[in-house]
């Protein structure tokens, strides 16, 4: 099978991941919306624990979660739903969610639950890269399962070089100094110095994409991008969501 | 300054650290290499004093109640912290960092805030030192502590309510760090007690332990004993208690304790009681005691007090608290009140309701008549007298 890496590195400059929450906006919904992504022309899917306290998320994912939290959603029930649906979906999947969560599950279980559940890579964003190679990586190794770091226009190079020695599947950008959701514009000339680093892994732009227009500048600047605020709220939107998922996914490919 | 701190790389044991964001990683970074450089310089600590001696009023008394030491039965003594200029401990943090900030070139500042006091403090310091600033409230506490954000919009501040969660002091702190990340180049964060990311809980305990430093002091000069038998402060995210225990951490004599609000009970599913009922997590970007469920989710705390309504602790407390080197008791609202009607008719002070959580813990102790028992009246009551209104006349 081919590697999240491998594939992302094939698709160069083509990559368009979406984030969603899951149990949003039924506790249902995680599977459905699962299902209909792996069939739509999205490259690769990540799917939100929902959390009490988001820090890092802006007003759209903050109500998705509160509501799929209101739906009873939990972890143990996303590895639940996770374990149904594995056997049918094709595309890779990730998991992206606070640290809380995942202490709370209990670190190795949290990373044999994943492994079970199809998962070979987690986004933490408030798991410091230190506290992962002390208290994570041995399971992490252990169960197959790697972390995908944020890193901003502001971060040094010599923690981006730190960070992409220990990524396996691809570096976050994050599009500027802001939390998801924000329409702050892509800090172009920060952007072109990262990619330029030679990097061993591709680099995928995150926060604040929200339509075609970012997605192409995303993809001129890196190997792809996530959406995830405004992919939420097209689903808040949707009454249809069969037909609103790939018409979303395919607007914004161009497909 | 004597080195009580107990931290070593940012951790107190196993609790504290920075669990933050890599969009925040500059400005903590930068932080944490230049607090105690900054705090140290002789520029700070000349305008540090000079402003906590002519603009806050410190020193604070120490004031020896003869009416309660008569009546539990011991050498009852309180710091009056409700004395400084805007009416609580609050202003030692926030004067400090703000002049901090201003030193580290920021000209902008965002705060959180509960009861108000902390944003109070800061939007005070922000007017003093010329910098713009940024309070963030829950709805609840907006409506609940009134005259506080009439005197912070008075003061030129920018008061934005958080409309998540319970609306109350955890929801106030996600905003203040989300518009941080927002704003990280210009901003500093004053964050308003002993918790969030390494350095602040030891920065914010620097700035406080003025208050122990002060207490022994005092002492010595009114007992001829510099260390009492007991320190007694109220503990919601745990900076006042931090300041006053400070200078006695090491001390083999003083007995440390901490009251944490029970709200209506530690059984119940309204109190902000952390070390009782909680267990160990990530708040805030450190590693402490909270609140939570069995799924990691916070939960939503409660106390008749807004400035106790806290869901975590810092970490120092939990660290305390674990190796057993100072005890925490649950105050239930009622408690409280029945403490702040003691004092307002005892000794004629009208505490904030945090403080009387502090109070309440003398009935519960047992005391040697020859014990000095030093009790940190963290603030003043006028903001609470509505509650006051409500329940004790
Ligand atoms: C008077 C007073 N005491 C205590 C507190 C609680 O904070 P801390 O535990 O950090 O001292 C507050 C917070 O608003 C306060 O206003």
């Amino acid at each position: 099978m081919k590697t999240l890496q491998e594939a992302i590195l094939r698709n160069r400059h083509n990559n368009l991941s979406v984030f969603f929450t899951a149990g949003f906006p039924q506790a249902g919904s995680t599977t459905e919306i699962l299902g209909i992504l792996n069939d739509s022309a999205v490259d690769f899917i990540e799917v939100g624990i929902p959390f009490s306290d988001p820090l890092a998320d802006g007003p759209v994912i903050q109500r998705s979660g509160t509501q799929a939290l209101r739906n009873g959603m939990s972890l143990e029930l996303l590895f639940t739903q996770l374990g149904e649906v594995r056997n049918t979906l094709t595309k890779p999947y990730l998991l992206m969610g606070y640290l809380n969560s995942l202490l709370a599950f209990g670190i190795e279980a949290f990373y044999r639950k994943c492994s079970e559940s199809g998962i070979h890579h987690i986004i933490i964003p408030d798991l410091p890269v230190n506290e992962f190679l002390k208290e994570h990586k041995a399971f992490a190794d252990h169960y197959e399962v790697s972390p995908v770091f944020l890193v901003t226009p502001d971060t040094s190079a010599k923690r981006i070089h730190e960070i992409d020695k220990i990524s396996k599947a691809f570096i976050y950008l994050v599009s500027g100094n802001t939390t998801t959701g924000n329409q702050s514009s892509i800090q172009t000339e920060a952007i072109r110095k990262i990619t330029g680093m030679k990097l061993k892994n591709p680099v995928i732009i995150g926060f604040g994409i929200k339509d075609r227009e970012d997605y192409l500048q995303a993809c001129s600047l890196a190997d792809g991008a996530i959406i995830g605020s405004a992919f939420i709220a097209m689903i808040a939107e949707s009454k249809n969501l069969q037909k609103d998922i790939p018409g979303f996914i395919s607007q914004i490919k161009g497909s | 300054m004597k080195s009580y701190t107990l931290i070593s790389n940012g951790y107190y044991g196993k609790f504290g650290g920075a669990y933050i964001p890599e969009l925040l990683f500059n400005n903590v970074d930068e932080l944490q290499k230049s607090y105690k450089k900054i705090i140290a310089s002789a520029e700070f600590q000349k305008k540090f004093k000079g402003l906590l001696k002519d603009y806050v009023g410190r020193p604070t008394p120490l004031y020896y109640s003869e009416a309660l030491s008569e009546k539990y039965k011991a050498r009852i003594f309180m710091k009056r912290e409700d004395l400084n200029h805007t009416g609580a401990h609050k202003i030692n943090n926030a004067l400090g960092q703000a002049l901090l900030a201003k030193m580290m070139g920021k000209q902008k500042i965002v705060a959180e805030t509960g009861a108000g006091q902390h944003g109070v403090a800061t939007a005070t310091a922000c007017t003093l030192l010329g910098l713009s600033c940024v309070v963030f409230m829950g709805e609840t506490d907006i409506a609940r502590q009134a005259p506080n954000v009439a005197r912070m919009k008075m003061l030129g501040a920018t008061v934005i309510p958080s409309l998540s969660g319970t609306k109350t002091l955890k929801d106030a702190t996600n905003d203040a760090i989300r518009y941080w990340i927002n704003h990280a180049a210009d901003t500093h964060y004053i964050i308003g007690s002993v918790v969030g990311p390494h350095p602040y809980p030891d920065m914010v305990t620097r700035f406080q332990s003025i208050i122990s430093k002060e207490i022994k002091i005092q002492l010595r000069k009114q007992t001829g004993e510099s260390e009492p038998d007991y320190v007694i402060a109220c503990v919601g995210g745990g900076s006042n208690a931090a300041g006053a225990f400070y200078h006695f951490l090491n001390s083999k004599k003083t007995k440390l304790v901490g009251a944490e609000a029970a709200g209506k009970g530690v059984h119940t599913h309204e109190t902000a009681a952390t070390l009782t009922i909680g267990s160990v997590g990530i708040i805030h970007g450190a590693k402490t005691y909270l609140m939570q469920n069995g799924d990691g989710q916070i939960t939503e705390p409660y106390s008749i007090s807004a400035g106790l309504d806290y869901p975590g602790i810092g970490p120092l407390h939990a660290f305390l608290h674990e190796s057993k080197q100072a005890t925490y008791l649950a105050i239930t609202d009622l408690e409280a009140l029945a403490a702040a009607r003691e004092l307002i008719h005892l000794d004629g002070i009208i505490p904030a309701l945090e403080s009387a959580h502090a109070f309440a813990v003398l009935p519960k102790m047992k005391f040697r008549p020859t014990d000095i028992v030093v009790i940190n009246l963290s603030g003043r009551g006028d903001k609470d007298m509505e509650a006051y209104l409500k329940f004790i006349l």
